[in-house]
C-alpha cells in the first residue's frame, strides 16, 4: 500500500499536466496552440503547467520560427514517459485493490 | 476509498481519450463512405449505359467498343473523364460536407494537426499511384490503369489508417487485394472499379456508421 502511493507521482497531481503529458505520450513535438486546443484551458494556466513539468524535466522545448511567427513546441523526455507510465501503474494497482 | 476509485477511472478514461484523440482523426464519418460508394456505382452504370455493354458481359469489350464510341456528343476520352471527374467531386463533397458535420457534433475541429497528418500520408501513395497511371496510360497499358489504382488507393489508406479509425485499415487491404486479383483479370476495369470504389465503400462505410455513429445520431 505504502509503495503504490509513492509511485503515484506528486508532480502530475493536476488534470492538466495528466492532459499535457497524455498527449505527449502518442504524439512527436506539440506546439502550444494545439496543447490549449486540446485541453481547453487558457494560456496562462498551460504555460504554468507546462513550466511545472519543465522544472522536473519531464517535458523538452523547442523554440523555431516558422516564417516570421515563433512557434513552441514540446515532446516527453525520456525520463518524463518513465514518470509518466510508472504514474499509470501505479493508478492501475489503485484500482485493482479491494476497497 | 470508492469515490476516489471513481476519481481514478475517470482520470484514466480522460487520458485515453486525450491520447486518441491527439494522435487519430476520429471524425471520418462512415456514412460518407456509402455515399461516396453509392455514387460511385451510379458512375459506373453511365459508363455501361454510354458503352452499350453489361457487366462480366465479355472480357476486353472496352477496347473493341470504347474507342470507337461517340456517344451524347462526347468521345471514350472525353465521357470517361468527365464521368470519373464528376464522381470524384460529388463523392469528395458529400465525404467532406459529413465528416464536417461529425465533427461539429462531436465538438471537435476537422482542420487540425491529426487530419493534416491524415491527409498528408494519404496522399503519399495517392499521388504516386496517379502518376505511375498516367505512365501507364502514356505507354497505352490501358488494362494496368484500373487493377493499378485500386491497389496504390489500398496501400493509402493502409498507410492513412494508422492515423484516423482502424476500420480504414481492413478497407484498405481489401482493396489492395482486389487490385492483385483484378491484374489478372485484365478487361473487367469496370467492374473491379465497382467493386472496389462502390461496393466496398458501402461495405465498410456501414459498419463505421453503426459502429460508431448510429448511437450519437440518436443523442444529439
Amino acid at each position: 500500500m505504502k509503495n503504490i502511493i509513492v509511485n503515484l507521482n506528486k508532480t502530475f497531481d493536476h488534470r492538466v499536466r495528466l492532459g499535457i503529458m497524455s498527449i505527449l505520450m502518442v504524439n512527436d513535438w506539440v506546439d502550444f496552440k494545439t496543447l490549449k486546443e486540446m485541453l481547453e484551458v487558457t494560456d496562462g494556466r498551460l504555460a504554468s503547467h507546462i513550466k511545472a513539468l519543465e522544472a522536473e524535466a519531464f517535458i523538452e522545448v523547442r523554440k523555431q520560427f516558422l516564417g516570421r511567427k515563433p512557434n513552441t513546441s514540446y515532446s516527453a523526455t525520456v525520463s518524463g514517459r518513465k514518470a509518466f507510465n510508472d504514474h499509470l501503474d501505479a493508478l492501475e494497482k489503485l484500482l485493482k485493490m479491494r476497497d | 476509498m470508492t469515490q476516489n476509485k471513481q476519481h481514478h477511472l475517470n482520470t484514466l478514461s480522460e487520458i485515453r481519450s486525450l491520447m486518441e484523440r491527439s494522435s487519430r482523426f476520429i471524425s471520418l464519418s462512415g456514412l460518407s463512405g456509402v455515399v461516396a460508394g453509392t455514387i460511385a456505382l451510379l458512375g459506373a452504370i453511365v459508363a455501361y449505359i454510354y458503352l452499350e455493354v453489361t457487366p462480366f458481359d465479355q472480357q476486353r469489350i472496352y477496347y473493341v467498343e470504347a474507342p470507337s464510341a461517340t456517344k451524347w456528343g462526347m468521345n471514350f476520352i472525353q465521357f470517361f473523364f468527365l464521368d470519373a471527374a464528376v464522381v470524384l467531386v460529388t463523392a469528395l463533397s458529400a465525404g467532406v460536407f459529413l465528416t464536417t458535420r461529425k465533427a461539429k457534433q462531436k465538438g471537435l475541429k476537422v482542420w487540425d494537426a491529426t487530419s493534416k497528418r491524415l491527409l498528408i500520408n494519404l496522399l503519399i501513395p495517392l499521388i504516386t499511384g496517379g502518376i505511375f497511371c498516367l505512365a501507364l496510360l502514356y505507354h497505352r497499358f490501358l488494362g494496368f490503369v484500373a487493377p493499378t489504382t485500386l491497389i496504390f488507393y489500398g496501400l493509402a489508406l493502409v498507410n492513412a489508417s494508422k492515423f484516423t479509425l482502424n476500420d480504414i485499415r481492413y478497407l484498405g487491404i481489401s482493396e489492395i487485394i482486389l487490385g492483385l486479383i483484378a491484374l489478372f483479370y485484365l478487361g473487367y476495369g469496370l467492374e473491379f472499379w465497382a467493386i472496389g470504389f462502390g461496393i466496398l465503400h458501402i461495405f465498410y462505410g456501414a459498419i463505421m456508421y453503426f459502429k460508431y455513429e448510429r448511437n450519437e445520431a440518436v443523442t444529439v
